[in-house]
């Protein structure tokens, strides 16, 4: 092995070493849980370091030098955040579902975490690698709408209630054009299994599925789901602040709090790793000749940029009002994935370059015709009516 | 075309997130404690007493007649005027307390003052513990010096230090006109006497 494998697969060779250290039965779950301790650590440090990323770049984009006080540029700042929610008291309402007001949280974190064991974060550094993989991840994924509304009926709040209802909503919604983008790239490589997908797209920048055109749109459109599904903004109706207080996080503080804080990072982390692996080739280089780098430096770089971009939009666009959400999601972004899968199924057939005008003109044609239909459904200029008002 | 306001957004955005690192008018924020913002010079906050010369107490301008004391709007001003051995009224303030927790900054007091004595100051860093040492201030600590108004509000003190000058040459100029007349009047003309 040479030492650039041997750099790429550090993480392995390290598990194996450990693992090494106990009797033959227990070796698969120490491995396990070796594997599963270190994706915890890695994505929650990560967690962290997006926190204090989120809070320095909305500073800046307002004018502001963001939190510089804790540690050097205030780089101790997510550590102070997490101790001040552990000494905070955790308060239950009095007539809230105590079990459901308690598991909610958990019941959130877990399928947070769960999604990242078939997300290929190299070379090999996988820790589940199963057939179903991304049918998998979509499937535990969705089970994260079950507890916020758990949090929101537990709570006994109206507040909580309603920004619970929306969510619901609102991912299910946004779940039906993101798992259909995600079956554009399912029908190109006809497999289920990630590191297959991850393979498929071998070899440099140009094998990505971002690069065609059913695979830009079908990015596109699982990005603007992926904001919606993280409940980020300009997506995020279900803690809208200024009408709900915080939605289902209304009634929760302290570590529990917290709990919601990170599972909302873990899961934007998480979708976001799903669109680097689908369309963005998971690990691969975008150069043959980068390939020295380790296969994980380059998952993680895409996954920063992807953060980066989450929190750009997030400090760029005002909320949506439901109306609008609803109208994106089944108006624009449902007949924009249907079409995509016709295409994906013509370029899978057609071997290719014939696609390719064929594609840019209908998704062109789409895309506008849908998007002027988007916009001619909100009234515009002349007298508003009020149905229920005066 | 759809989008293109979102990416006008995003640009604008971004312009922001670079221009903070190059422009000052891009990141306007001052670092509190250890930076300050220069205030402009008609900044008030709390009144003073200003004297003259070296020492604090005696030269008081104050002659305490209580005209402040009377217009304070919310009535945060306390004076009790200085007597001497013999109980009789010395034109200097034995008390003079000004409760700034209660003072509004209105300024109204430097205003009535005929005798310039007491002006309004730009401090502005008072937080304390207890309001009854940190906020209600006495005489010792309102006395300021002439030399720290113009440093503060040089303008308005060159202005006053102008009047006062006139006014004390008036004073002056009038004295000895009645000296003079006085003594015209005491030595009556020679040829009078013959
Ligand atoms: S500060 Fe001025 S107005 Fe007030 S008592 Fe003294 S001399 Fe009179
Ligand atoms: S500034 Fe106004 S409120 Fe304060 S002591 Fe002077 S007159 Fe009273």
């Amino acid at each position: 092995m040479t030492l650039v494998e041997r750099i790429d697969q550090a993480p392995l060779l390290l598990q194996r070493w450990a693992v090494s250290f106990f009797p033959a039965l227990l070796q698969p779950w120490v491995a396990m849980l070796i594997s599963a301790a270190a994706i915890i650590g890695v994505f929650a440090s990560l967690f962290a370091l997006s926190t204090l990323a989120e809070r320095k770049g909305l500073g800046r984009i307002q004018n502001r030098p963001g939190p510089n006080r804790v540690g050097p540029f205030g780089m101790l700042q997510p550590l102070a955040d997490g101790i001040k929610m552990l000494i905070k008291e955790d308060i239950v309402p009095l007539r809230a579902d105590k079990v459901l007001h308690f598991l909610a949280p958990i019941a959130l974190i877990v399928p947070s975490l769960l999604v990242y064991s078939v997300l290929p974060i190299g070379r090999n550094l996988i820790a589940m690698q199963c057939q179903l993989g991304v049918l998998l991840f979509f499937a535990i994924g969705a089970s994260t709408e079950l507890s916020i509304f758990m949090a929101g009926w537990g709570s006994h709040n109206k507040y909580s209630l309603l920004g619970s209802i929306r969510a619901i909503a609102q991912m299910i919604s946004y779940e039906l054009p993101m798992v259909l983008a995600a079956v554009t790239v399912i029908l190109a490589t006809s497999s289920l299994d990630t590191v297959n997908i991850v393979e498929a797209q071998a070899g440099g920048f140009w094998a990505w599925h971002a690069f065609t055109p059913w695979g830009a749109i079908a990015l596109l459109t699982f990005f603007i789901c992926a904001l919606a599904e993280s409940n980020r903004a300009p997506f995020d109706l279900p803690e809208a602040e200024s009408e709900l207080i915080a939605g289902h996080l209304t009634e929760y503080s302290g570590f529990k709090y917290a709990l919601f804080f990170m599972a909302e990072y873990l899961g934007m982390m998480a979708i976001s790793g799903m669109a680097i692996t689908l369309f963005l080739g998971g690990w691969q280089a975008p150069l043959p000749i980068l390939n020295f780098i380790p296969s994980w430096m380059w998952f993680f770089g895409k996954l920063a940029c992807f953060v980066v971009l989450f929190i750009w939009i997030r400090g760029t666009l005002p909320r949506l009002r439901a109306d609008q959400l609803m109208n994106l999601a089944w108006k624009f972004l449902l007949p924009i994935a249907l079409l995509n899968i016709g295409l994906a199924g013509l370029w899978v057939k057609s071997s290719g370059w014939i696609a390719w005008p064929i594609s840019v003109i209908l998704l062109g044609l789409a895309i506008v015709g849908l998007g002027r239909l988007l916009r001619g459904s909100r009234p515009r200029g002349g007298k508003r009516i009020y149905r229920y008002a005066d | 075309m759809l989008g293109t306001g979102i990416l006008r957004g995003l640009k604008e955005t971004a312009r922001n997130v670079i221009g903070s690192f190059r422009e000052k008018d891009r990141l306007p924020t001052v670092m509190y404690p250890e930076e300050t913002v220069k205030t402009k010079e008609n900044f008030r906050t709390f009144p003073f007493l200003v004297y003259d010369g070296d020492h604090a107490m005696p030269g008081l301008r104050c002659v305490s007649c209580r005209i402040c004391e009377k217009e304070c709007p919310p009535q945060c001003i306390f004076i009790i005027q200085e007597r001497d051995e013999n109980n009789k009224a010395v034109k200097h303030p034995r008390v003079f307390d000004i409760d700034f927790s209660v003072c509004m900054q209105c300024g109204i007091c430097a205003e009535v003052c005929p005798f310039d004595a007491i002006k309004m100051d730009n401090i502005y860093e008072l937080a304390g513990e207890d309001r009854f040492t940190g906020l209600l201030v006495d005489k010792h600590r309102l006395a300021k010096s002439n030399h720290y108004y113009h440093q503060i509000k040089p303008t308005e003190a060159n202005e006053v230090d102008g009047r006062l000058a006139e006014d004390k040459r008036k004073a002056e100029e009038a004295a000895k006109a009645k000296a003079a007349a006085a003594a015209a009047k005491a030595a009556p003309p020679p040829t009078a006497a013959t």
